[in-house]
Order: C-alpha cells, then structure tokens, then sequence
C-alpha cells in the first residue's frame, strides 16, 4: 500500500507543511518588494528566470556576487507558484547568503532536497514544487559567468534523447519520477519510453534510479538517506544525496560563440 | 461553530443537517434488521427503505421502484454508464458525454473504451455550455446513451438539459421511422445531478432523462450513499453482483441509516429549494461584486447566469491558487482550487482547461461554494481580507499577465530540464 501522500516525509506529521515552510511561506524573506525596470536592475550582477505560468512555477532571482571572494552578497526574488515554491525560494536566498554569503562553486551543488530539508521536509507530492529553486540560481549563477566573460564555467542542463521512437528524453523521466513514477512500470505508463524500442530500457531504469536517489533518496526518503550516506561537508549543513548519475549529466561546456 | 462559518466548500461536501441526523439514530442500533428477512426487523427495515424511496421519489416526480440505492454518486455514475452500455451493446457502441463531466463519468468510459464501445466528447463553449447542436450533430444510429451533468461541480454551469432532452427525442423518433419500428428508447439520457438537488427543480419527465444521479452528502446528508434514478423500462445491468437486491441491480445488504438520511435530505432540499436558493444567490452575487469591485485582474469562470446560486469561481491572475488557499485557510476560510499544485496529478483542472482559459488563468483559480451555514458575516469577512492577501501575494510574484490574453503566454521553457510540460505537450499531438 502506497502511503498517503501528504504525510510529510521527513516529520510524519499528518498535514503536511512544516513549521519552517510556515514561517517562509507567510514570511518570505529576501523578497524584492519591487520588480526593478531596466536601470535599476544593473544593481544587480546577475539576474535568473526559470519557469512558466503555465506550469505552475515561476521564479526570478537577482544576484549580488562578490567578484574577488565569489561568494553570494545578496539574493533577492520573486516567485509564482504554491506555498513549498516560495517557500522553497525564501530558504534558498537565506541558505546562499547566510554566513557572509555562499560561494557560487557551492551554490552550483545546491540541490532540491538540500532546500527542503532545511524546510524541514515537504510532502512527497509538493517535492516537484521545490525543484526549481536551484534552477533559477543556477541560470543566475550563469548570467554571472557571462557577463564576467567566464564562458567555460557555464554549466549546460542539457537533455538527451533517449527513445528515438516516442521522443522521450531524460528529462521527462526526471520528470515522471518527480510526480512519483518511481518504477519502470509507472514511468512507461507515463512516457511510454522504451514500448517499441526495449533498447533503451537497461538506461531508463538506471536513470530512474538516479532520480529516485536524487529525490527521494535511496530508501524513498531524502533526509534519512543524505544523513547515512553522506557525511558532513566542510562546515556546512548540508548534506549531499550519494546519487551519481550514469552519464554524469552537468557536463561543463564552453559557451558557444 | 464559527470555524464552520467560513466554510466555502459546500460543493465538496456539507455537513449533516441534524433533523437528518435525527431520523437515522433509530437505524443503527435499534431497528438494525437485514430488509431481506421476513420477520418483523427486516420488515421494518424494508419499510424504512420504502418510506425513504417514497420521500425522495415524490417530489422528483419518479415512482419509488425507479430508485437504486448505491454507496455514493460515483457509483451511480459507474451503474448508469457502464450498466447501460454493457445491457445494450447489441444495438450499438457509442456513448456521448460533454468534456466536463464527473472523473465519475470520464473513468468509467475511458474503461468502457477498453471494451470497444467508442466515446465521443461534446466540447463545452467558454462559458461552459454544451450545445444541443453539438449532440445533434453527433447523434446517430450506434449511440446507446448519452450523458450530460446538469450542474458542474467546478463551476457551477447548468447545462440546458430539457433541450438537449428535446434532442434526443427528435432524433428517436426520426430512426424510428426511417427503421419502421414503433417507439425506439434508444439513445438513453443519462444526468449526474449530485451538485444541482439543493437548488434545481429535478422532475425526471419535466427534465426529460432516463437516469439522474444524486448524492447523499452534497445536501446535508449523509456520506456514503448516492442514488440513480433508473426510468422504468431501461436496459440496465448491475456493476455488482451478489445476493440480488434491489432488483438485482445493486447487490449488497443496504445501508439503512444512510438511506433513511439520504431521503430526508432529498425532501428537506427539494422543500427549501426556491428559498434557499434565493438567500444562497444573494449572499453569493455580494462576495462576487465585492471581490471584483475590491481586486484587479479578476476573472469569472463558468457562465455568468446560467449557474447554481452557491457557486462562484474566479480566477485571479499572477497568483497561484494554493498559496491563497492556505493564505486564508490561515484566517480560517476554506476554499478550493483548480490549481496543479493542488490536485493529485499535478495538473491543472480539466473543467477549466476546457473552457479555453489559458493555462495561467487556471493557476490562479478559486471556487466559493456556499450553503447553509454561510452568513453575510462570513461573506464580509473575506471582502475584508482578501484583497490585503491578493495583494501581498501579488507582490511575491514576479509575474504581471495582461487581462484578455487569452492565447497561452509562457514560454515553454525551464519546467524541468528546459522542457514544455507534459500537459502542454499531450494538447499537440
């Protein structure tokens, strides 16, 4: 039997936001109270965009970044979406600027669970929500790049086709597992990948078991499995998920020009 | 008490009244008799369920035997559909519904698909109508049964059922003549009614339907027990089998305090229809003015008039639905929301994805659904406070979308992996 979903999973509460999430969500911190035109927006270094209002989420972020120590001055946002979205948001901003400011290498390494275990867990359903949080920082981190001319450093989210027959990329098995497809069966009712092309089917369950580690970690819960896996990083609080993607997808690139 | 004051859900579920609470108490302990049994408990309680049969029948205009007792609307839905197109598969595998429909309704004809009958899907115009040229055209020799909701439960749309009735009237008996047959019964007309009893005059002859469905808890009863109207002379199979009750048509010992309730409910409804409706409109038309009086960039959904007095949903553009949902959930107020974020799937309402609203409208949706215990107190308490919270919200988004717009205006990028989502990408093929 598939357990409720909203039991939280890192608390077991039965509904379903974490105090945390709460206090984010009813007050946001970091919020830019003003979405600044184009003059003001040069107060910024960096700026990301990630989302659509058709799906439900959209974040920007406007960074301050410290050229000589690269480390995150300022983050300031705004977010379209449900409570874990902005609440996700308002936690990321606090994780990369407290402590004098994250350094963007290890801004790069922020991934969703590491935000919603400082949120103190969301629901398994509301996990898809918090997933784009790192994003937006990312492709602000990459703006950054850009204008600093540091065009190797870019980081490329690139996704792979991975049956020819119904186009299906890793992408949208990352996002099947997301919505709690997290077996071959539930991702081929899904995406119908590999239906006409078994080929591709050794892959695909590799790459749900790295989603599924990703975020959900190795026994379905993401806090209990960063914790055993992974010991403490440096001085930090985080804590990395053990998952290792088969094709180690954030490749680094030049910027084509 | 005052928890239940800000209750805006009633399309959800009601609580029970508790004059029905009243006349179920005796049927759990003390009059617990099978019905099927010949000695005196079971007579009593056969005759409960009579008396019950009788009390919902009589002001629908049915006779007592056309009543089948189910464990809820759904399966009302699932028997009406599913019994009448295996029963009648002979004449012919098509079945017409609207694009709105219960998940009660679009489920089991997906399932039906499987069992080769072919479904077509009349599509509701922007306000959520279903129009009777839309079934004539479709209409033809295969077609079994037709169903069409006489109220949405999203948006509140009565659908023209007498015409779409006078439809399939005509086109009977048109194929009756061109076969030479006498009288032909084919297409059925199937209703679900589950939201429209409180407040709709629900005749089965005057609406012209073979099959209605209604639902206990939607009226102040209680849940767990829903009903079909089956005209007499309908082909009909069961969907549950066993000992054969009801005239074999839904097995199972009946549920006899929630009958007995379910037909107190049905009478006090269909007695206090036109007043409550009344009171129920004009508490609703005040959120609604004060709401787009106090709020920019408001969209109603659903058709302006031709719509339950208790319903009211909008939507209100660059924000999202749940976080105002939990936003007020905070004061106490409970709504609800077409909003992805708030469904199981993760996508957004089908009901208004169906009327042609971008995606970002769907988003930002909320439904008010009012009742009995609503009071003008409770409707000023939200104009006072929802406009602080729209706007705060509204600060929190970085979105700023234009009224009228009604051509999807996002780029299909960064859901995840830079991808168009996977409900935007099923709409292409």
């Amino acid at each position: 039997m598939k357990k409720p979903d909203i039991i939280n999973q890192h608390t077991g509460g039965s509904w379903a936001y974490s105090s945390m999430v709460k206090s984010h969500f009813f007050n946001p911190r970091n919020l830019l109270w003003k979405i600044p035109n184009e003059r003001e927006s040069k107060k910024f270094d960096a700026e990301g965009l990630v989302g659509s209002p058709a799906c439900g989420d959209v974040m920007r972020v406007w960074l301050n970044i410290d050229p000589k120590t690269e480390r995150i001055k300022e983050f300031k946002w705004r977010t379209f979406g449900c409570a874990s979205a902005i609440a996700a948001t308002s936690m990321l901003s606090v994780m990369a600027t407290e402590k004098g400011g994250m350094k963007i290498e290890r801004a790069l390494e922020i991934k969703p669970q590491d935000i919603m275990k400082r949120l103190g867990g969301l629901p398994d359903r509301k996990v898809h929500c918090s997933v784009l949080g790192d994003k937006a920082l990312r492709a602000a981190i990459n703006d950054w790049f850009k204008k600093h001319e540091k065009f190797d450093r870019i980081l490329v989210e690139g996704s792979r086709l991975i049956d020819p027959n119904t186009k299906v990329t890793e992408a949208d098995i990352e996002e099947a597992v997301l919505e709690g497809a997290t077996t071959l069966a539930a991702v081929q009712k899904r995406t119908k990948v590999g239906v006409g092309y078994k080929e591709c089917l050794p892959q695909v369950e590799e790459l749900i078991r790295f989603y599924r580690e990703k975020y959900f970690g190795p026994d379905g819960t993401a806090g209990t499995a960063a914790r055993t896996k992974h010991g403490k990083r440096g001085n930090r609080n985080f804590k990395q998920s053990a998952a290792v993607h088969p094709n180690a997808r954030r490749r680094r690139t030049t910027h084509g020009r | 008490m005052a928890k239940r004051a800000f209750y805006f859900d009633y399309a959800a579920t009601t609580p029970l009244d508790p004059a029905v609470f009243r006349v179920m108490k005796p049927y759990f302990a003390d009059d617990f008799g099978n019905p099927s049994n010949l000695y005196e408990f079971g007579r009593r309680a056969k005759e409960a369920i009579a008396a019950a049969a009788k009390k919902i029948s009589e002001p629908l205009g049915y006779a007592p035997q056309e009543i089948v007792f189910t464990g809820s609307a759904t399966e009302a839905d699932n028997l009406a559909i599913a019994g009448v197109a295996r029963a009648n598969k002979a004449f012919g595998k098509k079945i017409i519904i609207s694009n709105i429909e219960h998940k009660a309704v679009l489920a089991t004809c997906d399932a039906l698909r499987e069992e080769g009958f072919e479904i077509e899907y009349l599509r509701v115009g922007h306000n959520g109508l279903v129009k009777p040229r839309d079934l004539e055209r479709a209409l033809d020799e295969k077609t079994i049964l037709v169903s069409v909701m006489y109220a949405n439960n999203e948006i509140g749309t009565i659908q023209p059922i007498r015409e779409l009735a006078a439809v399939i009237k005509k086109f009977r008996a048109k194929a009756a003549r061109s076969t030479g047959s006498k009288n032909r019964t084919l297409p059925y007309f199937h209703t679900d009614a589950s939201q429209a009893v409180q407040y709709l005059d629900i005749n089965a002859n005057r609406l012209g339907i073979d099959l209605m469905t209604l639902s206990g808890h939607k009226l102040y009863g209680p849940k767990g027990i829903g009903g079909l109207y089956v005209r007499r002379g309908v082909r009909i199979r069961p969907v549950i089998y066993g000992g054969g009750q009801q005239d074999r048509l839904r097995s199972g010992t009946e549920n006899i305090p929630a009958i007995v309730g379910f037909g107190e409910a049905v009478a006090l409804a269909q007695k206090h229809r036109k007043t409550e409706s009344a009171r129920v409109k004009k508490l609703r038309d005040t959120l609604q003015k004060g709401i787009f009086e106090a709020i920019p960039k408001v969209v109603l959904n659903g058709h302006p008039t031709k719509r339950l007095p208790n319903f009211l949903n909008i939507s209100i553009l660059d924000i999202e639905g749940e976080a105002l949902l939990l936003y007020l959930d905070e004061l106490g107020i409970a709504v609800n929301t077409g909003s992805a974020c708030n469904s199981e799937s993760l996508e957004p309402s089908y009901v208004l994805t169906a009327l042609g609203n971008p995606y970002e409208y769907i988003h930002g949706s909320v439904r008010f659904t009012l009742g009995k215990g609503t009071t003008i107190v409770a409707v000023n308490y939200i104009l006072k406070h929802m406009p602080r919270i729209v706007t705060k919200l509204r600060k929190i988004s970085p979105l700023d979308l234009k009224m009228g717009q009604k051509e999807a205006m996002s780029q299909p990028r960064a859901f995840v992996g830079g991808q168009t989502p996977h409900f935007l990408r099923k709409k292409k093929v």
